[in-house]
């Protein structure tokens, strides 16, 4: 993960001939967007460790009925941290750090449209972490509302509250530039020849995910702020005591969270369409099909918000219209998972570590996608609301969708980053351990979901302490698995085999004609653009 | 900022891309941005007119539930304060008012200390008649906690209360008297008379 500039290299261009800052100041300052992309997922990375070890506190506490370690309201606290955290400071920077990495590798361009940009929305990340972490701190604690940070209890918290608020500015921010500079990336940047339908699919995912970004950000950026000035300035937005309308904050937040969660599917399958391709060696079935079915996900994700809100009251003719809409939406879905499996048809299979993650990917993506259809059904829902049927569905989209395909990418690109292949033993043992807890960790839960046991709360009824132990062992052991992923880099970077430009032979896009590690500074001229490179 | 790499690599052989075609791109971009925030400004108003337009969600339904559906009518409201042992001077704003059940009425009372030192104590409610109290919803009252006065400082306190649309037919006139206790000093704070009287009772 180490971009490491070869002096011969940038000393050919007269306009380095100042040379590098270097040590600190060379990653504060940089705007090559494979620092930017390495930091991000650096970044993503620590995240994941703290957010991760957050959870931990919370399966600790889950292990048996009673209160044994953190006071509920620490324990709510936790919760909430824990899912603003993994959403906006691990899994979104994650892909944008692979976006950086490879989106103009792979469209044959020198860099980021706005390479100094580039750099400001990186570095907008770590305050924003900052302020979420240490509001732990703060008289009061963090916010404890869970992610969704619904009033009129947001509207009642300490100042944990509007660190949490600020927070989300921040990331807001953020994400809103870096998907600036990834659809103007792509859309004027492109080698020529490159049309945008022969444009490699993780390039498509994120534009309509910059997409989703540009158009859903402001929408909870505002929200948050109505939130804060409901706070401290007495309007009346949500707080019921004025004439606000709590409800009014769900169909705002849901109408950002809804597009949120594709914001962190759609790079996920963006990734896989590239990897399951190259360890199938045949080009990735329906091509066509992928790219509408994308654009599909990214404007039907607008209109289905309220299927988080079936038991607010809205009415029966509501809730049958979000009930088919949300059912719609897996149709474009199986769509890509119908590709994914047709170009595996047939194909010669090796299954190497990112292949791998795919395919647990594709297994555990289609079974949170199955439970995902049973909680669209609004008389199923209005059972099965808030309890951990929810939990482990959201975990099977996320965890076992984003993160492992986030791993699939990791290794895939792995040697082409660091110019070293990783030991396929210490990649498979990581998967093995991590497909394995995952699922001992976030099955039960679908078991003590539809048996009952709320979510969010920190004691249970006792019947339910089984499902729970079993629940923990499988946390504790996925959350230390993967610790091996910081093995796997090292061993990599210190003793792994040198790696060809074109590691893997099924592998086809220009990222793969560059040498490995990728140059410091590539494709200043537009390379040439031919079929054999199209359709990764 | 080292100006050497915040310049993008040259682009020598490139088919120049003009920066107006980026910023093009940026503009319609940012009037996405734009956009959204417009959109999410109108909501809260839009939605109440949707919501009524429609019919799909009733929004005050909260508030209409909790009034009963007894119609309102008008209660003579009188309003008086005593001092228990004559220490302070203490006297309603107002006498007397009309108000409908279910409105809410606001009444300010005047203390003053006529004594030379310190007074600490609290303004206990009682009701005429006695049952009227239990309609009598108070939503804020000086009366839910202990006063320090100063000597001869002066005050204005709220009440702010409802009657409830079920009061019995037979009352057509409430009062609502406040008589002041001095604290004896050393009391503790969270006496019983206070918890009572934070109950609103």
């Amino acid at each position: 993960m180490q971009a490491t500039p070869h002096a011969g290299y940038a000393g050919n261009h007269d306009h380095h001939s100042h040379g590098h800052p270097t040590g600190l100041m060379r990653w504060v300052t940089t705007t090559n967007h494979k620092d930017i992309g390495t930091m991000y997922l650096w970044f993503s990375f620590v995240m994941f460790l703290v957010g991760g070890a957050m959870s931990l506190i919370l399966r600790a506490e889950l292990f048996s009925p009673g209160l044994q370690y953190v006071s509920p309201e620490f324990y709510n606290q936790m919760l909430t941290l824990h899912a603003l955290i993994m959403v906006f400071g691990a899994i979104m920077p994650a892909f944008v750090g692979f976006a950086n990495w490879m989106i103009p590798m792979m469209i044959g361009a020198s860099d980021m449209a706005f390479a100094r940009m580039n750099n400001w929305s990186f570095w907008l990340l770590p305050p924003a972490a900052i302020l979420l972490t240490t509001s732990i701190f703060v008289p009061g604690g963090a916010a404890g509302t869970g992610w969704t940070m619904y009033p009129p209890l947001s509207i009642q918290m300490g100042m944990g509250m509007d660190m949490a608020i600020f927070a989300v500015h921040i990331l807001g921010m953020s994400s809103i530039m870096g998907s600036i500079n990834i659809v103007t990336t792509i859309l004027n940047m492109r080698t020529p020849g490159m049309t945008l339908m022969k444009m490699p699919l993780f390039c498509w995912t994120w534009l309509v995910t910059a997409f989703l970004l540009i158009a859903s950000m402001p929408i909870l950026a505002g929200a948050v702020t109505m939130l804060l000035t409901d706070r401290h300035f007495g309007t009346s937005f949500f707080a019921a005591a004025g004439g606000g309308d709590p409800v009014l904050f769900q169909h705002i937040f849901w109408f950002f969270g809804h597009p949120e969660v594709y914001i962190i599917a759609l790079p996920a399958f963006g990734v896989v369409s590239h990897v399951i391709p190259a360890f199938s060696r045949k080009p990735l079935f329906g091509y066509v099909s992928m790219v509408y079915a994308i654009a599909a996900i990214g404007l039907i994700s607008f209109f289905v918000w309220a299927h988080h809100m079936y038991v607010t009251g809205i009415p029966l003719t509501g809730q049958l219209y979000f009930m088919y809409a949300t059912m719609l939406i897996a149709v474009p879905t199986g769509v890509k998972v119908f590709n994914w499996v047709t170009t595996m048809w047939r194909g010669s299979l090796t299954f190497e570590t990112p292949m791998l993650f795919a395919l647990g990917f594709l297994v555990l993506f289609t079974i949170g996608g199955l439970t995902g259809l049973v909680l669209a059904m609004t008389a199923v829902d209005i059972q099965l609301q808030d309890t951990y049927y929810v939990v482990a569905h959201f975990h099977y989209v996320m965890v076992a969708g984003a993160l492992f395909s986030a791993y699939a990418g990791l290794y895939f690109w792995l040697p082409k980053w660091t110019g070293r292949m990783y030991s396929e033993g210490l990649g498979k043992l990581h998967f093995w351990l991590s497909i394995i807890f995952f699922n001992v960790a976030f099955f039960p839960q679908h078991f003590l979901g539809l048996a009952g046991m709320p979510r969010r709360v920190p004691d249970y009824a006792q019947q339910f302490a089984d499902f729970n132990v079993i629940s923990g062992i499988g946390a504790f052991g996925f959350g230390f698995s993967q610790l091996l992923v910081l093995v796997v880099i090292f061993q990599a970077l210190k003793s792994g085999e040198k790696a060809s430009s074109r590691p893997w032979d099924g592998a086809h896009g220009l990222e793969w004609t560059v040498p490995s590690p990728a140059p410091y500074h590539t494709f200043e001229d537009p390379p040439p653009f031919n079929q054999a490179e199209a359709h990764g | 900022m080292n100006p050497t790499l915040t310049s993008p690599p040259a682009t020598s052989g490139r088919p120049r891309r003009p920066a107006r075609s980026n910023r093009r791109v940026v503009a319609a971009l940012l009037s996405v941005v734009v956009g959204s925030l417009l959109f999410l400004s109108v909501q809260p108003r839009f939605y109440k007119a949707f919501c009524d337009w429609s019919g799909l969600y009733d929004i005050d339904r909260a508030q209409r539930v909790a009034v009963s559906s007894i119609p309102p009518r008008p209660v003579t409201l009188e309003f008086d304060a005593n001092s228990h042992d004559g220490s302070l001077r203490f006297r309603p704003e107002t006498a007397t008012l009309t108000a409908k059940t279910g409105e809410i009425v606001h009444v300010v009372y005047r203390i003053e200390n006529t004594l030379n030192r310190t007074v600490v104590g609290q303004a206990i409610p009682s009701y005429g008649p006695q049952y009227a109290g239990a309609y009598v919803k108070k939503l804020d009252c000086f009366c839910f906690k202990q006063q320090t006065f100063a000597p001869h400082e002066v005050r204005e306190m709220p009440v702010v209360f409802l009657l409830e649309q079920g009061l019995p037919e037979e009352v057509n006139t409430v009062t609502l008297s406040y008589t002041f206790f001095e604290v004896p000093s050393g009391a503790a704070t969270s006496s019983p008379t206070a918890t009572a009287a934070a109950s609103g009772k």
